[in-house]
């Protein structure tokens, strides 16, 4: 049995290794692969990249559960105050993408904490207001959030987390724009 | 200078298929319009209402189309809430602009109900697009 898991491994790795010709993302791919699935998982939908994509990060679906994202789905002529309208078609193949890839449908370890750090039924529909993600962000002061228009809001993931679209919060990669790493 | 007629027809119909790319999208459209019984649309319209500005009811804070595709539409512009890059919407430096009917019919139904409040009639569309086409 053992033979076999390492097997199966070994595969899996040379063939994250071969998926791409960039020899960095293969080697990234490994990585992550050890690190077993130790964040979110990256957006993989280039229809929802396009469509969710052209007004705001791409926010990968692993940040949310199921019952989140099926409310925002429903209500986007009123979306955070802006209209959101999707055709019907393309309205049903996004949310079932979000569904089938939301916190509570994912192994990746920062999704599972996200879901643990939810109420009961709380049907969250800002990332920002999530337990979890308020007890990572409450020491960063509001001059590097607020006052740096360069960011402006914590819902500008991708300013600070600059591969927030792969499914990277990694505390080490912290980049806020004027200040650098976030060191705590 | 005995020209086959061959020639002149191949000419002729390279010459009018590149026509038909340049503006075949917003031609679909406005041919809809019509039947719609909008007509003679005017892009000096469509400009004045591209600028007009109208009160949002939920934030009170006006807005129009400038506010998130910038006062130059040669230039990029700036979402208004979230501050995401936005691609120029002058097709004369932005070749892929008008050219996908499901996008110029999706953004023209946001849009408009997020700018002015209400679905554009379809003399509005008409008349925006001529705008936007000429830019």
């Amino acid at each position: 049995m053992k033979t076999l898991t390492l097997l199966l491994t070994l595969s899996l790795l040379a063939s994250g290794c071969m998926a791409d010709d960039d020899g960095d993302e293969g080697n990234e791919n490994s990585w992550r692969f050890l690190q077993k699935q130790r964040d979110v998982a990256a957006v993989s939908n280039p229809q929802y990249q396009e469509e969710c994509g052209s007004c705001h990060l791409a926010y990968p679906p692993g940040l949310l559960p199921a019952r989140s994202w099926k409310k925002i789905m429903t209500h986007l002529d009123q979306h955070f105050d802006d209209n959101a309208e999707l055709e019907a078609d393309v309205q049903k193949q996004l949310t079932e993408y979000l569904l089938l890839h939301s916190a509570d449908h994912s192994s990746y370890r920062r999704s599972g904490r996200i879901m643990r750090s939810l109420n009961g039924d709380d049907v969250p529909i800002r990332i920002t207001e999530l337990a979890y993600f308020r007890h990572k962000h409450n020491e960063i002061p509001q001059r590097m959030i607020k006052g740096n228009d360069k960011v402006g809001s914590l819902s500008n993931c991708n300013a600070c987390h600059r591969r927030a679209e792969q499914g990277f919060f990694n505390e080490r990669e912290i980049n806020i724009p004027g200040y650098g790493a976030w060191d705590d | 200078m005995n020209y086959p007629l061959y020639i002149f027809l191949i000419f002729g119909l390279s010459a009018s298929s590149v026509f038909a790319v340049n503006t075949s999208t917003v031609d679909r459209l406005l041919q809809n319009y019509r039947q719609q019984g909008a007509h003679d649309f005017d892009g000096k319209a469509g400009e004045k209402l591209w600028h007009q500005s109208f009160k949002n009811p939920k934030t009170g804070k006006l807005h129009n189309c400038t506010s998130c595709h910038s006062k130059n539409l040669r230039k990029p512009g700036k979402h208004v809430r979230t501050g995401k890059h936005i691609d120029p919407l002058a097709p004369s430096v932005n070749a892929e602009r008008l050219t996908d009917i499901r996008k110029v019919k999706k953004w023209l139904l946001r849009n408009c109900k997020w700018t002015l409040g209400r679905k554009c009639t379809a003399q509005e569309k008409g008349n925006i697009l001529r705008y936007l086409q000429s830019q």
